[in-house]
């Protein structure tokens, strides 16, 4: 099955989706992510969520799923812009459960919330920390960053 | 045995003259005796524990030093070699288990992560820089990221030597 | 059904492969449930990435599954490779290759060792495997100087050429390893205590495997014939002649008969790399400081299964975002599925049989 055929099947039978210009990513709007994955596991036969993770863009954050069909020999990635204010998405784990552990992940280090997660809370930090570390504005006192190195500024 | 046929350990042993009895001081035998036979407790975190496997087995054999059996209980312990990152969570296990070893304990801090942070330094914001940090006094640092075995054996040896050259060691229960 | 005791595994255990806590809850000698807590060596890694040029994060890849580094390293440079559209010079591919699957074979080989001393046999196994692992290791201390971290690989090529006779050291290795292969065949795998403690016991389905996104020899073990290297070729796999082993039932005397398969088969790969290595610099040309743009998703097949690099450049000299998709992460969630129901000690076996590396768990 050819790649484009694949991101325009799924854009017509979800008009909301939107094409990005690298091959095999689509965006896929907040409200559409768990009839977009349904239906990519039943009909399309996407046996695996591969990597599941998040991108602080500092306007917005981006939850970026990568999805594998081993019948296809496909790699689909699909990507979530969530803004600021409401950093909360609907969790896919009820359909793979890879998705599981990396949702409580990106929930550590990025405070998403994963509506309907089994059992959501932190996975590498301890429990009684409340700040989320890769943020981009994450600071912290013991916190050391390395100096700067003349000529790598930028 | 004949009057200045040299036997080991003539350092701290005096031969009675024209006999075969040999006189020492006590704490020298306890000294030569807790040396020589350190158990460290299995205490590997990351990396490092790959080397100090890399010391038990066959090529390095730190069995031949006395070092070679492995406890997995702090009771049981003499040393404890912290070989690896101490991360924000390990550090209360690592306190814990510190206290639950009985006296005369020593620490060998093995690798750069475990004397002062190592490459994890900078930039990190769940990594505790340095064993001391944590308020558990380190006898020997070997360092090296990871140290190489011959490294390790030479770190061991060393812990032996300062036994033995220790004066009357104040008790663990007066430090902080 | 009596009552119900809580005991704590780790993080500090012989067993556990690393700083791995488990929180069983037992009745009698049964486990009936187990709960993971991981994050005892969280290391930041990805912070760390957003703050390191390309070229200085690959000593960090060395430290995420620290058996196996010149595969991380392997896999770093790929993605980056990838992304800047960097070629790498065909010496380079060769010693790439030949590098990965002596990294693959020591790998497996402290894998088999410790899975033998977490069943009982408590110093034989490791003994033997790991003074066949000394002669790679001391290999690849003549090559590039560390015997753990070895930091070899760069972007667009090596760091240097391999010295002269190494080509002979791994022929011999080879001849050595064949007969050393056989000897482990006779002291361990058909062994009648070996086969009763890992026979039948924490079966894998196929379908289970794939939902929580297991890779590697456990993916293989449950029948899954599915790798990397065949299906998406990096470098020069596809010139390459060699099977993918798999297993029958997916039992953990499965995925450890698989890695013995996948050591015959990796020193099937170096002897025809050693037979075909062609001539030229190996040393990559590229800038040490250099700015990217773009996103990429990149993965290898390493000795834990498939390891995967997402990075995102915004146009500095650093990556904006590198996400590490370990393989031993999605492997031990299945940890709790799988022992339910069993013995305390068979719960020790299938830890040790899935194989984990908590540096890579944890980052």
């Amino acid at each position: 099955m050819q790649n484009s055929d694949l991101a325009l099947q799924i854009k017509n039978k979800f008009p909301s989706i939107v094409l990005d210009e690298q091959p095999n990513f689509l965006v896929v709007p907040k409200t559409a992510l768990l009839d977009v994955a349904c239906f990519l596991k039943s009909e399309l036969g996407f046996e695996t969520c591969h990597c599941l993770t998040a991108v602080d863009r500092k306007d917005k954050m981006e939850v970026v799923y990568h999805l594998y069909s081993f019948s296809n020999h496909f790699m689909l990635t699909l990507k979530v812009i969530i803004s600021l204010d409401d950093l909360t998405v609907e969790s896919v784990s009820s359909l793979w459960r890879s998705a599981d552990w990396l949702e409580r992940e990106v929930f550590d280090l990025f405070g998403i919330r994963f509506l309907n997660h089994p059992d959501l809370r932190r996975i590498m930090n301890p429990d009684n920390w409340t700040d989320h570390p890769l943020r981009k504005d994450f600071k912290r006192e013991d916190f050391i960053p390395r100096p700067v190195t003349l000529g790598l500024k930028g | 045995m004949a009057i200045n046929e040299k036997i080991p350990g003539d350092r701290f042993m005096e031969k009675f003259p024209g006999g075969e009895i040999i006189l020492t001081k006590s704490e020298d035998l306890l000294k030569w005796a807790k040396g020589s036979s350190l158990w460290p407790l299995t205490f590997g975190l990351s990396c490092c524990a790959i080397e100090m496997m890399a010391t038990g087995a066959s090529r390095f054999d730190i069995d031949r030093i006395g070092s070679g059996v492995f406890r997995g209980s702090p009771r049981q312990c003499d040393v404890m070699i912290v070989a690896g990152t101490i991360c924000v969570k390990m550090g209360d296990c690592l306190k814990k288990l510190y206290e639950q070893m009985p006296e005369p304990k020593y620490v060998i801090a093995m690798g750069n992560c475990a004397i002062g942070g190592g490459i994890f330094y900078h930039d990190t914001y769940s990594v505790v820089k340095g064993t001391e940090q944590l308020g558990v006094p380190v006898d020997v640092f070997v360092a090296g990221c990871p140290p190489r075995p011959e490294n390790l054996l030479h770190g061991i040896m060393k812990l032996q030597e300062k036994i033995k050259h220790a004066k009357q060691r104040p008790s663990t229960t007066d430090q902080k | 059904m009596g009552e119900l005791l809580t005991v704590n595994m780790g993080p500090q255990h012989p067993s556990t492969h690393g700083v791995l806590y488990l929180e069983l809850t037992i009745d009698g000698e049964i486990v009936v449930n187990c709960k993971p807590h991981l994050g005892y060596l969280h290391r930041s890694m990805e912070k760390i990435a957003e703050n390191r040029t390309y070229i200085q994060f690959i000593p960090f890849t060395d430290r995420l599954d620290y058996l196996a580094s010149m595969n991380n390293n392997l896999g770093f440079c790929l993605t980056v490779e990838k992304l800047l559209n960097i070629p790498v010079t065909p010496r380079a591919q060769y010693l790439r290759v030949i590098i990965a699957e002596l990294n693959r074979v020591a790998s497996h080989l402290v894998a088999i060792g410790t899975f033998a001393q977490d069943l009982g046999a408590y110093a034989t196994a490791l003994f033997y495997t790991f003074s066949d692992r000394e002669k790679i290791v001391e290999l690849f201390d003549n090559i590039c100087g560390s015997r753990l971290t070895y930091n070899y690989m760069r972007i667009g090529g090596v760091s240097g050429d391999i010295p002269a006779g190494t080509e002979q050291i791994i022929k011999d290795f080879i001849a050595y390893e064949r007969k050393q292969l056989k000897e482990y065949n006779e002291l361990l795998t058909y062994n009648v205590i070996f086969l009763a403690r890992s026979k039948k016991i924490g079966i894998l389905s196929k379908e289970k495997a794939l939902n929580y996104g297991v890779s590697g020899p456990i993916l293989r073990a449950s029948g899954v014939k599915w790798d990397i290297r065949k299906e998406e070729p990096y470098l020069v796999y596809d010139k390459f002649d060699f099977d993918v082993p798999t297993g029958g039932v997916g039992d953990s005397w499965d995925r450890y008969k698989i890695k013995l398969d996948e050591i015959e088969q990796s020193l099937r790969i170096i002897e025809q790399a050693i037979g075909a290595i062609p001539e030229g610099n190996p040393v990559s040309k590229v800038n040490r400081v250099f700015r990217g743009t773009g996103e990429t998703y990149m993965r290898t097949e390493n000795p834990r299964g498939e390891l995967g690099f997402y990075l995102v450049a915004e146009g500095g000299f650093n990556p904006y975002r590198c996400k590490i998709r370990s393989p031993s992460f999605s492997n031990l969630s299945v940890l709790s599925e799988l022992i339910k129901g069993l013995n305390i000690s068979d719960a020790v076996c299938v830890l040790g049989s899935l194989d984990i590396v908590m540096g890579e768990i944890d980052r």
